[in-house]
């Protein structure tokens, strides 16, 4: 099982002759908090991050407050479907805060509904393509022999296939679909790529020696791939359901404005296939689609600044330019204040005794 | 090009460290990595590296021997810092170079011609896309703009069989290597411009000791040819014993003991170069500070 | 009869890029590790040292050759696999890679005390937990538990890892390269818990390492591997001191020693003036030595 890799490193070895392995591991603990023996709480370790990291705050914040938007703001408005109809097409006034579509359903109404069906999409969407691509891809990874040529063949085969024509002929076979079935028709369909590169990223674990311990210990194949493996690959899964939420959202949006999308439901998607199928652009009705595609594409980059800074979490190295810059500029300047302060001090004091 | 000065070697043949002129001197130099809280890596350490003479630099990680070197190269980069000290080099035809006052082109000039380094992992820092012919040739591009194409093809064979590598691998990429015959071309390009001083930093650590005892060869017989002074960087203390001709131990970033490998060997004074020795045990001797059938652990 | 014994071990890879050329990593080794008794595998990288090592813990599956365990040939799954490794457990060269880097120490000694029912119910976990911190000398053992391998120290973290190798009550320990990688003047404490153990349970050790000054110290038997196969083997002393194969010779001629010095220095005199040379290579493909 182990042996096409192993080979490889021993084939290398006799042919490179003459390279001991002997880095010196450092004598001292590498965490940096390592004298104190406390740990830091939880809370507190989130808000260092938060500073470290503005890419990570800013996403965080805007993610934040959209999914808010999403859950509050339904309350205090009308239904989605409900229509008024004294007003139609007319941009923002009492009642109608963002003005009303061509049939007088509110459009702040259908934004914050709307965006209810979009959030659920792509959460449920992104929660199949990870469950499906840890399956496919660390299951296959970590076993090796057959088990993974048989699942990586698989995962091969539906990534070739192109997502977008697969979801439309889908369907289009489909004359009713809920919410959940167009979730379920994003997530098959998105999940291979995610696979592929949690696979390599398992087969490279499975080499580690923290997992031949495990097997030297005596788990079992299964233990060692939730218990061992999947932790050190939740940075990496992470990363992957934010791409995949995103996608989703987009996905759902497309399939919408192309009038496969939910039936019977309201989110941005559909609301920009209204606003389509109403002419909304010739007649200016500017408030009908902005709102749900600035929305959609603020939701996106705010859920990609935090892929962002998840990358630069896992991978210290990303991190040096910018940081290592600022820690340097922040002890120089320390050390220029407490210069200056000395000097200072010095100066009081001359004018005390002078 | 600098003709070598086997001739007029300046050392005795019983290889005692003659009170010869001293090549580079460091003046309590002390070396910062401004980060919060700041980490003072070398703390005010004063060497003297005498002409041909080869100064061991022992110590364990994170004593700060990496560190010294680069400083003395010039080559920190932030957030490590030099905060104090000078590092004067002595030219051979007389002339004293303060290392700090060089910058850009001045510097440039000056790294590689008159000190060069070998770095530590150095068998990876070959480029792994060109082929070592490319290599060598790139530093006569860079120090020795007037030479023609046939001589630097000379001057590159010329070095590799200095090293103990066959001329015909200038073709070879280096992936097509060996760890130790990698560490020779390194050596090779450390050579390349015949510097006086030669900066090593565990150029043999990750090599089997059958080829770390060529190649040790191999630098003891460049030494003999070119007279070029080395600073050989490492952990292995019995190595160091065996072929320096001075050691200094670093202990968090100071020198705690400078002097001769004799009398270190025999007559270490301070406890840390006592500790480190006894870590040691000795092959055909003693058991040291091992116990196998004591207590203490 | 106790005794862990590996032989006409054979291992044989697959290289890429030459269709079916088979690399021999080890070529007909035997041995017999005994209670109580250190075994040192000594060799240069390519040695096949490792593979051994590997094979013996049962990561890898011999091309052919048995290992038996207590005279009965040892299995290689299910109950009869699960058996062995109480018995036969191994120590890694690389402190930091050896600890999964997500759980703490608790759950780095607790699975292999739960895996071979050494244990029964948290409270007995705890207090054994602690019992194997207190014996590798990571005191408060509480305090050590409680942490993760990156708030540890190198020799710490090799350590915790002897101490995993123990949970299951293994009666011979694997070590591979267990001080290589720790700094220099860790290494000696490391070997010396080592060894204290090894008094303690009465443990058969396969002490594996390049350092022949270790091995000479800490086995009592040397066997000495070059390309696979063994060249000399022996009672640890008279191998050092004493030794025949010429390979045997090379390391040791090769590996620093503070009484030669000045003598490199004399041999490179010599050499040079004799006037420029081509020494050829010797069947151990370094260029003179």
């Amino acid at each position: 099982m182990a042996d096409d890799i192993r080979e490889q490193q021993l084939a290398a070895q006799a042919s490179g002759g003459g390279i001991a392995p002997a880095q010196i591991i450092e004598e001292t603990p590498t965490a940096v908090l390592a004298g104190k023996a406390a740990k830091v709480g939880v809370w507190r370790r989130f808000g260092q991050l938060l500073r470290r990291s503005p890419k990570l705050a800013i996403g965080l914040v805007m993610v934040v407050a959209i999914v808010l938007f999403t859950v509050v703001v339904p309350f205090f408005t009308a239904s989605p479907f409900a229509l008024d109809n004294a007003s139609l097409l007319k941009p923002g006034e009492d009642g109608h805060l963002l003005g009303t579509t061509q049939l007088g359903a509110d459009v702040l109404a259908q934004l914050a509904h709307g965006g209810r069906g979009s959030l659920m999409i792509g959460l449920t969407a992104g929660a199949i393509t990870v469950v499906l691509s840890v399956f496919f891809g660390v299951v296959g990874g970590y076993l090796g022999g057959w088990t993974d040529e048989i699942l990586f063949l698989i995962s091969s085969v539906i990534l070739v296939i192109p997502g977008l024509p697969l979801m439309i002929v889908i369907s289009s076979y489909i004359p009713g679909r809920s919410i959940w079935l167009i979730a379920m028709i994003l997530g098959v369909t998105s999940w291979a790529g995610s696979a592929i590169v949690l696979r390599s990223q398992a087969r490279s674990l499975r080499n580690r020696d923290y997992v031949a311990a495990a097997r030297v210990a005596g788990e079992s194949p299964w233990r060692i791939i939730f218990v061992e493996i999947i932790p050190n690959l939740l940075p990496l899964a992470a990363a992957q359901f934010l791409f995949a939420v995103v996608a989703a959202i987009l996905g759902e949006a497309g399939l919408s404005f192309l009038g496969l999308g939910p039936t019977g439901s309201v989110t941005w998607g559909t609301m920009l296939n209204d606003a389509q199928q109403g002419a909304a652009l010739t007649r200016g009705a500017w408030w009908w689609f902005i709102p749900p595609g600035i929305l959609i594409a603020l939701l996106g980059g705010a859920l990609s600044l935090v892929n962002f800074s998840i990358d630069e979490i896992i991978n210290p190295k990303l991190r040096t330019g910018s940081a290592q810059a600022k820690s340097v500029r922040e002890a120089r300047r320390k050390h220029k204040e407490s210069r200056r302060a000395a000097k200072s001090a010095r100066a009081e004091q001359k004018k005390v005794t002078s | 090009m600098n003709p070598p000065v086997a001739a007029q070697g300046s050392h005795r043949a019983d290889g005692a460290v003659r009170a010869a002129e001293p090549v580079l001197t460091a003046r309590n130099v002390s070396i910062d990595y401004e980060v919060e809280p700041a980490v003072h890596a070398v703390r005010d350490v004063s060497l003297t590296l005498h002409r041909g003479e080869i100064l061991g630099l022992a110590g364990e990680s994170g004593c700060g021997k990496t560190t010294l070197a680069y400083g003395i190269n010039q080559l920190l980069r932030p957030p490590a810092a030099l905060k104090a000290g000078t590092v004067t080099f002595h030219d051979h035809d007389g002339t004293d170079i303060d290392l700090g006052g060089l910058h850009g082109e001045s510097l440039r000039a000056f790294r590689w011609d008159k000190i060069s380094m070998v770095f530590q992992g150095a068998m990876n820092s070959l480029n792994p896309v060109i082929s070592i012919r490319a290599q060598l040739f790139d530093v006569f591009t860079t120090h020795r703009p007037g030479m023609s194409k046939k001589e630097k093809e000379e001057r590159s064979q010329e070095l590799l069989r200095k090293v103990g590598v066959d001329p015909n691998r200038l073709d070879s990429f280096a992936h097509q290597l060996s760890g130790g015959m990698r560490q020779r071309v390194m050596i090779a390009m450390a050579l390349a411009l015949n510097p006086q001083v030669m900066i090593m930093d565990e150029p043999t650590t990750a090599l089997d000791v059958v080829v770390q005892r060529g190649i040790l060869r191999e630098i003891m017989r460049l030494r003999e040819e070119f007279n070029f002074a080395v600073i050989f960087i490492t952990h292995d203390l019995p190595l160091l014993l065996e072929i320096s001709d001075r050691i200094a131990v670093m202990l968090q970033g100071e020198i705690v003991e400078l002097d001769t490998a004799e009398n270190i060997y025999e007559n270490a004074q301070h406890p840390y170069t006592q500790r480190l020795l006894s870590s040691f045990p000795s092959l055909t001797g003693e058991r040291g500070s091992f116990i196998r059938t004591g207590e203490g652990a | 009869m106790a005794s862990l014994e590996v032989k006409h071990l054979v291992k044989d890879f697959r290289l890429q890029g030459g269709r079916g050329k088979r690399f021999r990593a080890v070529d007909d080794v035997s041995f017999t590790l005994e209670p109580g008794k250190t075994i040192a595998l000594v060799g240069e990288s390519g040695s096949g040292k490792s593979t051994i090592a590997r094979m013996i813990a049962k990561l890898e599956t011999p091309s052919s050759g048995e290992i038996l365990l207590d005279g009965k040939v040892s299995a290689t799954r299910g109950r009869g696999l699960a058996s062995y490794r109480h018995d036969v457990q191994m120590v890694f060269q690389d402190p930091f890679a050896s600890l999964n880097p997500f759980h703490t120490i608790q759950h780095h000694l607790e699975r292999p005390l739960r895996l071979h029912g050494r244990v029964k119910g948290q409270v007995e976990a705890d207090a054994e937990v602690e019992r194997l911190l207190e014996r590798v000398s990571l005191t408060p053992a509480s305090g050590y538990a409680r942490r993760s391998p990156h708030e540890l120290s190198g020799g710490q973290r090799q350590r915790v890892a002897i101490a995993r190798a123990l949970a299951p009550g293994a009666r011979f320990l694997v070590a591979d390269e267990p001080v290589s990688m720790l700094d220099v003047s860790i290494r000696l404490s490391v070997l010396n818990l080592l060894a204290r153990l090894q008094r303690e349970d009465n443990l058969g050790v396969l002490y594996i390492t390049h350092d022949l000054a270790t091995a000479r110290h800490f086995s009592d038997e040397i066997i000495v591997l070059f390309k696979g196969k063994i060249v000399e083997r022996g009672p640890a002393d008279d191998v050092i001191m004493n030794p025949q194969h010429e390979y045997t010779k090379l390391l040791l001629s090769a590996a620093p020693n503070p009484e030669n010095h000045g003598r490199l220095r004399a041999e490179v005199l010599a050499e040079m003036s004799l006037g420029p040379q081509d020494a050829g290579r010797d069947r151990f493909g370094t260029r003179g030595m």
